[in-house]
């Protein structure tokens, strides 16, 4: 018993039959083959796996690929506009932010939200708007410095503009 | 010799571009075509023995190729899994195989492999397999699996004892004798549970007509596994090459040769395709090995001054269900328990025991936060006993300046080091005498700040290759080749094997500097056995002072052969070349130079060459420095206690370490942010912990718990240099520093938070729960 799905992730239409018990992550990473979305653990606490769904940071291990039909997603491979990183991914690799960067591409996907919810975040905001990404090598200690120096780029008319992500 | 301007750098990682765009390759991401996957069936008892496996079923499912048991796969091991000496030559251990045979010692022991089209075909397959277990009796404490009729798990070792070995030098009971204060106190080391973000993956692929092996494998020791899968499959090793492709994080949990790396293999070698197999978080808790899991015993003998005239320390190892490849190097902890501190005896002993539970190996560290977590202690003891503040007598008993190179009483000689530096700019950064003001005025307003200081030494390296061999049963270099292409451009070749510690970056930055090609002309390659002689890859925080310096000494070979071929370029005599910034000339006319890469093109024009010397322009190194690497640091961390929650909040954490010369100032840091942040979790929230018949019961990150972001803060970091004298760079290591050095510093900070208490130690991990209890175990009454 399969289940039709269409979605638009990174603005490329996606359709096809897929199990009802698929993951959406499963259904991102191994149908649309889009691997920047990792999985970390099996019980939504790692947020290796933050998407952008409608707007919302979603952690896609949470749901199933058939409950995200008609939905616009955005992964860690929609954000660079060509070569061009987009602001957070840049800030990443400017205060060293990552290492061995399993957890990256989820954190810097909770961080465009966190942005975009709240422009000009204090620390302690920051860090609690990331608990639920979990990362093993920084101590979180530059990943806090990177989200400070990307919203000062992103920050409403601050001088680079952020490029808008692909939807 | 080039102007050094890129080591000392700080400039960003080469590595990062593709990981900030989800476009690096781990395990899971690799393409394949025509792919088989793997799914273990684990066993859900702790100690049993197989009556046997009902796979029929199962095997009529759909998508399955294959179902295997131990019993069918053991035929095809030419040996066991590896297990090394690592400091115990006589230890006691049972042969263990990639998957049960008959008997099962821990929950997550493989016992079956479904072999199916699509992932969700092997697990749904693998619920359909019913193995019928006889359960006998288990055992998951130290102390309960060595007394008296607890039940055996390896008949033919006729106990559960692996080893009881003493290490002693110097008169321990004269020290005993001579001293006006005796302390004996417990200290415990939980078990804890690694936790890579990426879980381990493996894909084996086997091609039946070439007899060619090649593993994808998410592993710190790509170089070791190649030796191994050779041996226990029975290929040729020159048929076998293994790849570590981008690696989602270690902590030691991925340095040994795993069974599904032996397993997967198999299965393709049988069904003659390629086999994935990815393990999931479930799976990682309790299939990838634990660490720590030690009790220290120790009985201190210390005068009213507070100088500390012995220590008798007794480390209680759990080893878990089997003898882990390098299950004892722990034991290591014996060898460095002294720290930074002359003493005039040290007895101590060592213990190994099995249990039914996860085997234990290396986790960040690996013993020496064991030791540097004893020793530190013991100072915070002594300094409470005699009523002397703990940073005087740390002084009382540092190894000075002028003791250096400084024997142990095990015989261990530390390169170089003034452990006072370290210190001094710790105390200055806190302002340590207003944190004490600060301190006491909280206490009058019930507020309970604690201090704690760590001043650790560690010893890294590793090797040199004689005592590593001696030692551990492995010997220990750096590797590297580095090579000049036509257009100048290089690449250089690693034997170590990063996974996040920025190596492409680093070693690209020390061949610069020697060569005087720019750092963006240079590509560090690493993590694949095809492209190099052979590596020792990375664990112990050895990458730099070993391979690192191995690039360097490749590069100046390089800078050597460059000078001969300018020199007859230039027709000039060779010692009369000057090479600098990647340009050799005649001493003082700079103007008539020739380039490195012209020097490059006329490697490969073999006719511009000198008579006699061949083309090419590369060398490889094989470093085996003369002793190990001692950094050595400051921590210093400042708590609060809520008397109300028992909670602890870190208000400062301030580090000064001293790893010789700093490469990349930037990396260095991450390294140590992420080491403290680590060492915090043990301190305060991680325990693996298992229930009385060997079940896991933090099985998931919803009951094991590492630091999220909003439980520590930002770090205050500060740097002395004192370069090492054993290797060319000057470099020691700096992975695990962190981790080593903030576990005490915490622990300390609470036990002396908690002192109007009467509180002398705390048990990790500090909970609230814990915390809560003894501060209010008298009624709340103060002492």
């Amino acid at each position: 018993m399969r289940r039709r799905v269409a979605v638009t992730i990174n603005g490329t239409k996606h359709e096809h039959e897929v199990e009802p018990r698929l993951l959406l992550v499963h259904y991102i990473r191994d149908v649309a083959g889009l691997t920047g979305t990792h999985v970390g653990c099996d019980t939504s606490n790692c947020g290796a796996c933050t998407v952008e769904l409608d707007g919302h940071s979603v952690k896609s291990c949470t749901m199933f690929a058939v409950q995200a039909d008609g939905t616009q997603i955005t992964t860690i491979e929609g954000l660079a506009q060509g070569t061009t990183l987009h602001p957070l991914q840049q800030a990443f690799w400017d205060e060293h932010g990552l290492q061995c960067g399993f957890c990256t591409p989820g954190m810097i996907m909770a961080a465009k939200q966190l942005l975009e919810r709240n422009s000009n975040p204090t620390e302690q905001e920051i860090r609690v708007g990331l608990e639920g990404n979990l990362c093993r090598c920084t101590g979180y200690h530059n990943i806090v410095k990177s989200i400070q120096a990307a919203a000062k780029v992103m920050a409403p008319g601050a001088e680079r503009k952020a490029p808008a992500s692909v939807s | 010799m080039a102007i050094s301007q890129m080591v000392g750098a700080s400039i960003k990682r080469r590595e990062d571009p593709r990981l900030v765009t989800g476009t690096g390759s781990y395990v899971d991401d690799l393409p394949q075509t025509a792919l088989v996957y793997m799914h273990v069936v684990r066993s859900s008892e702790a100690h049993a023995r197989i009556l046997g496996i009902e796979t029929s079923r199962a095997k009529e499912a759909d998508g399955v190729l294959a179902i295997l048991t131990g019993k069918d796969l053991k035929p095809e091991f030419g040996a066991p899994l590896p297990v090394t000496v690592c400091f115990v030559p006589d230890k006691k251990y049972p042969n263990h195989y990639p998957i049960a045979i008959d008997k099962v010692h821990y929950v997550g022991e493989p016992v079956a492999i479904v072999l199916a089209s699509s992932r969700a075909a092997a697990e749904d397959a693998g619920e359909r397999i019913e193995v019928k277990y006889q359960s006998l009796p288990a055992v998951v404490d130290i102390e309960k699996a060595i007394a008296a009729g607890a039940p055996v798990l390896h008949e033919e070792l006729g106990s559960n004892l692996s080893y009881d070995v003493k290490f002693a030098a110097g008169d321990i009971e004269a020290a005993f004798k001579e001293a006006d204060i005796t302390i004996k106190q417990r200290l415990i080391q939980q078990r804890l549970i690694p936790i890579a973000i990426e879980p381990r993956g493996v894909l084996a692929d086997y091609k039946t007509f070439a007899n060619k092996l090649t593993v994808w494998s998410s592993t710190q020791i790509p170089h070791f596994v190649k030796v191994w899968l050779a041996v226990i499959l029975g290929i040729s090793e020159s048929n076998v090459r293994v790849v570590a492709p981008e690696v989602g994080g270690g902590f030691g949990s991925k340095i040994r040769v795993y069974p599904e790396e032996i397993l997967t293999a198999l299965a393709s070698r049988r069904l003659g395709r390629p086999v994935k197999w990815i393990e999931d978080r479930n799976e990682n808790v309790k299939a990838t090995h634990h660490g720590r899991d030690q009790i220290w015993d120790v009985e201190i003998a210390a005068k009213k001054d507070g100088t500390v005239l012995g220590i008798r320390p007794t480390q209680w190892l759990n080893l878990g269900g089997y003898c882990s490849q390098f299950g004892t190097f722990q034991v290591l902890g014996m060898l460095v328990a002294q720290g930074a501190y002359k003493m005039k005896a040290f007895d101590g002993r060592a213990v190994g025991v099995f249990t039914n539970t996860t085997p234990t190996d290396a986790y960040r560290g690996a013993g020496r936060p064991e030791a540097t977590y004893l020793i530190e202690r013991v100072m915070d003891l002594v300094a409470r006993e005699t009523g002397i503040d703990p940073v005087e007598v740390r002084r009382k008993n540092f190894v000075r300046a002028e003791d250096q190179p400084f024997t142990t009483l095990l015989g261990l000689t530390y390169d170089s080091g003034d452990y006072t530096i370290t210190l001094d700019k710790a105390l200055a950064m806190v302002d340590y005498k207003a944190l004490r003001r600060e301190q006491a005025e909280k206490r009058k307003q019930g507020k309970y700040m604690g201090i704690g200081l760590c001043t650790y030494i560690e010893i890294c390296g590793l090797g040199p290759a004689a005592p590593t061999q001696a030692a551990t049963g492995v010997s220990l270099w750096g590797m590297s080749v580095v090579n000049v292409h036509f257009t100048g451009k290089a690449t250089v070749i690693i034997g170590s094997s990063p996974h996040g510690q920025g190596h492409e970056t680093t070693y690209a930055q020390v061949a610069s500097d020697v060569l005087g090609i720019p750092v963006e002309d240079i590509d560090v390659q690493h993590g694949d056995t095809a492209i190099g002689p052979m590596g020792m890859d990375t664990y112990g925080s050895r990458s730099t002072a070993l391979d690192g310096n191995a690039v360097h000494i490749s590069a100046m070979k390089v800078q050597e052969k460059a000078r001969k071929i300018a020199a007859h370029l230039l027709e000039a005599a060779e010692g009369d070349i000057v090479y600098e910034n990647g340009k050799a000339f005649v001493k003082g006319t700079p103007s008539k130079a020739v380039t490195i890469q012209e020097v490059a093109v006329a490697a490969f024009q073999t006719s511009r060459l000198p008579k006699g010397m061949e083309g090419g322009l590369e060398a490889t190194t094989f470093f085996d420095p003369t002793n190990f690497v001692w950094p050595f640091g400051a921590h210093i961390c400042v708590v609060e206690v809520d008397a109300e929650t028992g909670a602890t909040r870190i208000l400062r954490y301030v580090a000064v370490d001293d790893c010789g010369t700093r490469i990349n100032p930037m990396v260095v840091d991450g390294q140590l942010h992420g080491g403290i942040a680590q060492g915090i979790g043990q301190a305060l929230f991680e325990e693996g912990v298992y229930d009385e018949a060997g079940q896991l019961r933090t099985g998931s990150l919803v009951d094991y718990l590492i630091p999220t972001a909003s439980d520590l803060p930002s770090f205050e970091l500060a740097a002395t240099i004192t370069p090492s004298p054993v290797n060319p760079l000057g470099t020691k290591g700096i992975g695990e520093a962190g981790t080593i050095a903030s576990t005490p510093a915490v622990m300390n900070a609470i036990v002396d938070a908690l002192e109007p208490f009467g509180v002398k130690d705390v048990a990790m991990p500090a909970t609230p729960q814990k915390l809560w209890q003894l501060m209010h175990r008298n009624g709340g009454t103060k002492r």
